[in-house]
């Protein structure tokens, strides 16, 4: 096979997947299989690829012509493999746990959701491999439209709220803002190729500039930037897959992905740094990370607070993007890598416990983690990445975010990075304390009472660890963020590429 | 013998129609008359992408009717803008007709159904005229054979408001007829000349002149009226929501596009030379209602509950998409706003085709009777998500290409208003398309609702192959775009 062919099967290997989960639907056994085999298929590809990086060479692979002068295109280079290469391993994870919720929770609909859910999955990898911007948003937009049902699968009211919110800011913010910027970047320039250095390096300044550069960053809306970050707690009535695979990684980190790569291939990061007009990025995603934390520390709701907390850790990304010191660059690219893994392991611990008991409130938790130890020990690694102590992957991180914040003199941010980390701690361990040190009140009246348990819903309250499928999953996923933080050369080698360091 | 048939494509391509009609009328037969108009349909098509291929190849093509030459004789000339209009409305009209067999015989009486296809005909015919004439006398001949023959078909309608519908648009269509005339007499007097080549030279020595002027004004408001560019537009509504579903997707298709071609046409071949753009500000003003329309018309679609209305208003809104194209008067634009007229046609008459084959199974076009529909007709239903993603302008479909072209043209021109015009609209567009979503996917049919079942493959096939052909013009618009870039320079050609 040749890289291009390579590249191009990559994108097509999870559609040819949802192709097969359509028509072998019915038979749920062989459908999963489905699923798994092209997930390993897509990671083998994505694998395949990585060794080409360590030769700094950027292959790159044109489609068609869809405008004259404007082709849809795929081209590799080192932050898409990053994104490619945690969104195809997660996939396989993330179908594993799946097949465990799914059933556990005897959820109707089971094709559509792994139809779409492969559907979204192509959509991430075309966004990660797309050779201009032209391609990346025909993907961003393929990506929202894919998610829309897995969001809204319950078809409940709630999930057609959710939905409706979901659907009018992502589409809203890409049609108004990002299509927009991407139009003018083409009148500008006459090209949408991901060029080293940017392509409006020397096209555009002042107040264009800066109008532009908002543009794009508010566009990106799956970046959830404030004031648009409404739809990613939105999301949250979908199935806790869907949580855990799309709206922790492949959604978002699209979305985190995007605005690296504008920033570094579209406006080219020294123009940035000329340009004074872009300081305010910091500031938002700084306002950002600080009050999507206050939100988390404030709601019940476990997935919600996981929500908050996403949203306040791709402001990392975006901040430590907007510092635009090369180090920084680094910490973006990392933590694109290092909050993926941490984050689905949190999303896959909720999702554990909902199905094992029924609980969904942070409230509820007390005691637990002596009914299902591993669920909540794989929580426990994932809040420590999350707050960016060793030994998790969110720790590298902090290092290099901080590194750079220095570098650059941006005192502002290292002042957000402390507050933020005395915040993830006061909304994650707390929950780690309650889950393994206090005991467990409804147990204990039960025991009193057995009248209590409902004949007609098997005892929830009473109950051990998650389907076996789960833990492997969440255990698969802990160990991986501990397994970035003892070994994070590969995301960090090809991050150092990205900012033009040799590896 | 062929050597024949290729210098004398031009005509046939009206002659066919106009002859066909009143064979319908003779046959009766309602299997007959439908083969006889399908057939024919098919061979214009045939003929349009013929004539379209021709003139790519070799440029303009010219046709002196009984061999009288120009300007004294009516002339048929084809270049690449109308080449592509004959090619969209034969094109629609190929899809239209397997698909009208059986909506048609649910919809009028047997009796009736031979006179349909008879009105069809000439409609057609009068729609193939407007686009192919370059004579604007004669324009205003198949104008009134299209206008007269729409009327007929929109009253065939079951529903008895159907004829208070096609009233209303007889009396719009005749002023709009009658102002379109008026202006073409002040031409005349003016000029003495009826001939659009002819006229493109001679009013350049008439600047100035109020008469001129005047004819200008008559004309636009005579076509505007025609192609329902708000606040024109009154008769639109009722006319698409009241129709057989049949007549609602072939107008919908057609029948304003070719009066926008029209307008184009005297706007930049007639009154090219004239400067009426750079010292009139016809641009400002008709970019104005186009924004008029694009918002206006959008939000009051989101309040319809017949679904047919709705889909009529976002095509007033779609109408001031391209109407705001071709008020920027330059080739980016134009091209835009041409591009558009295509890709719409196609969209709006799927979208339209959704409604027939939803009022077929149900008997209602109410947003209240298509709750839990997508369950019971997944292929329908499933249409009419893809049909909206185009009129939303969702990536990898036509209206995404549209949507590109018209913003990047509003950049280059600085018309700042216009960009946020088209961004508010489509997110408009969303909206209406949403509810439309939300009632059938999201809610459970009513308990004593009629039982439905999928609709027949005749209707489902020609409805998915119009959806496709405009998911395939999105996703590879080179060819479409090329046409439209020449069309909008042919079109021009008088200007620069």
């Amino acid at each position: 096979m040749s890289v291009e062919q390579i590249i191009l099967y990559a994108v097509l290997t999870p559609l040819v997947g949802a192709g097969l989960i359509a028509v072998i639907g019915d038979r749920p056994n062989i459908r999963e299989a489905a699923t798994l085999v092209s997930g390993v298929v897509l990671f083998g590809l994505v694998a395949n690829l990585y060794p080409l990086m360590a030769n700094e060479q950027t292959p790159q692979v044109s489609l068609f012509e869809m405008l004259p002068g404007l082709s849809l295109s795929f081209q590799i280079e080192p932050l898409g493999m990053i994104f490619a290469g945690i969104a195809s391993f997660l996939w396989i994870v993330t179908s594993i746990y799946s097949i465990g919720y799914m059933r556990g929770h005897h959820e109707k609909n089971q094709t559509r959701f792994y139809f779409f859910f492969a559907i979204a999955i192509s959509a991430a990898i075309g966004i990660a491999f797309a050779g201009n911007m032209l391609t990346l948003f025909v993907f961003y937009e393929v990506l929202t439209i894919s998610t829309f049902p897995l969001v809204t699968h319950s078809g409940t009211d709630d999930a057609k709220r959710g939905g409706r919110v979901y659907l009018g800011i992502l589409m809203g913010t890409s049609i108004v803002f990002l299509l927009t910027a991407v139009i003018w970047t083409w009148s500008l320039t006459g090209t949408l190729d991901f060029t080293a250095g940017g392509i409006l390096a020397g096209k555009v300044d002042g107040p264009p500039a800066a109008i532009l550069f908002a543009l794009y960053m508010f566009g990106i809306g799956k970046a959830a930037l404030m004031p648009f970050h409404r739809w990613l707690p939105a999301a949250m009535v979908a199935p806790t897959p869907v949580s855990a695979l799309l709206h922790a990684v492949a959604v978002v980190k699209a979305g985190a992905f995007s605005i690296v790569k504008v920033i570094v291939y579209i406006f080219g990061v020294e123009t940035l740094t000329r340009e004074f007009s872009s300081g305010w990025l910091l500031y938002v995603s700084g306002f950002t990370i600080i009050a999507a934390s206050i939100v988390a520390l404030r709601s019940d709701n476990l997935k919600r607070r996981l929500a908050y907390s996403t949203v306040s850790q791709l402001s990392y990304v975006v901040l430590a993007a907007a510092i635009l010191s090369p180090i920084s660059v680094m910490a973006a690219a990392f933590h694109i890598a290092a909050h993926a893994f941490g984050k689905i392991t949190l999303f896959f611990a909720a999702g554990s416990i909902m199905v094992a008991s029924n609980k969904t409130l942070v409230s509820q938790l007390d005691g637990i983690g002596r009914r299902m130890p591993w669920t909540m020990g794989a929580f426990f690694i994932g809040a420590l990445s999350m707050i960016g102590l060793p030994p998790t992957a969110g720790f590298v991180t902090k290092w290099y975010l901080l590194t750079g914040a220095f570098d650059a003199g941006q005192m502002v941010a290292v002042g957000v990075i402390v507050l933020s980390t005395l915040l993830n701690a006061g909304y994650f361990l707390p929950i780690v304390y309650a889950a393994f040190f206090r005991k467990d009140p409804t147990a204990a009246a039960l025991v009193a009472d057995e009248t209590a348990i409902d004949k007609h819903h098997p005892p929830l309250l009473i109950h051990g660890e998650a389907p076996v499928f789960m833990v492997i999953a969440l255990s698969i996923t802990a160990a991986g963020t501990v397994a970035l933080f003892l070994f994070p050369d590969w995301p960090l080698g090809l991050a150092q590429q990205l900012v033009g360091g040799t590896p | 013998m062929s050597a024949f048939i290729t210098t004398h494509l031009a005509p046939l391509q009206v002659v066919l129609a106009l002859l066909a009609a009143p064979v319908c009328l003779l046959l009766r037969r309602p299997k007959a008359a439908w083969a006889v108009a399908t057939g024919i349909t098919w061979i214009l098509l045939g003929i349009a992408l013929a004539l379209l291929a021709w003139v790519l190849e070799t440029g303009t093509i010219l046709y002196a009717l009984g061999n009288w030459p120009a300007p004294w004789g009516i002339e048929y000339r084809i270049d690449l803008a109308n080449a592509f209009m004959l090619v969209i409305v034969t094109l629609v009209g190929s899809a239209v007709m397997p698909y009208a067999r059986a909506s048609i015989a649910a919809e009028i009486p047997e009796e009736r159904i031979y006179l349909f296809y008879c009105m069809y005909l000439l409609n057609l015919a009068g729609l193939l005229g407007m686009a192919i004439t370059g004579d604007v006398f004669n324009l205003f001949v198949f104008l009134e054979i299209s206008s007269l023959s729409s009327y007929v078909m929109i009253s065939l309608g079951r529903d008895r408001s159907a004829l208070t519908a096609a009233y209303r648009y007889l009396i719009m269509g005749t002023i709009g007829a009658t102002f379109y005339i008026i202006g073409v007499g002040m031409m005349y007097m003016a000029t003495g000349s009826l001939n659009m080549a002819d006229l493109a030279n001679l009013i350049p020595a008439t600047a100035g002149s109020r008469t001129i002027l005047v004819a200008l004004a008559f004309i636009t408001v005579g076509l505007g009226l025609k192609l329902a560019l708000v606040p024109l537009h009154m008769w639109l509504p009722n006319a698409y929501a009241h129709a057989p579903s049949v007549v609602s997707v072939f107008l919908a298709g057609t029948g304003t596009k070719i009066a926008i071609y029209a307008l184009m046409r005297i706007l930049f071949t007639v009154f090219g030379g004239a400067g009426v753009f750079d010292d009139f500000g016809l641009g400002e003003i008709l970019s104005a209602f186009a924004v008029i329309a694009m918002i206006g018309a959008s939000a009051v679609a989101i309040y319809q509950t017949n679904v047919k209305r709705l889909l009529a208003y976002s095509s007033l809104a779609q109408i001031g998409y391209i109407m705001l194209g071709i008020s920027m008067a330059s080739v980016l634009g134009m091209s835009a706003g041409i591009v558009h007229l295509f890709n719409h046609a196609l969209i709006k008459a799927g979208l339209f085709m959704v409604m027939g084959c939803i009022y077929l199974r149900t008997e209602s076009v109410k947003i209240d009777d298509l709750k839990g529909l997508a369950k019971v007709m997944p292929v329908t239903m499933a249409a009419f998500v893809a049909g909206g993603f185009g009129l939303i302008g969702v990536p990898l479909t036509g209206g995404f290409i549209s949507k590109w072209y018209l913003l990047q043209a509003a950049i280059e021109k600085g018309w700042w208003l216009a960009i946020i015009a088209i961004l508010i609209s489509s997110l408009l567009a969303i909206i209406y398309i949403w509810r439309v979503v939300e009632a059938a996917y999201f809610q459970d049919r009513d308990e004593n609702a009629p039982a439905v079942s999928e609709a027949p493959w005749s209707m489902l096939a020609p409805m998915w192959m119009l959806i496709g052909v405009s998911f395939y013009f999105g996703i590879h618009a080179t060819l479409t775009m090329d046409v439209a870039i020449g069309a909008a320079e042919a079109l021009l050609g008088g200007i620069q």
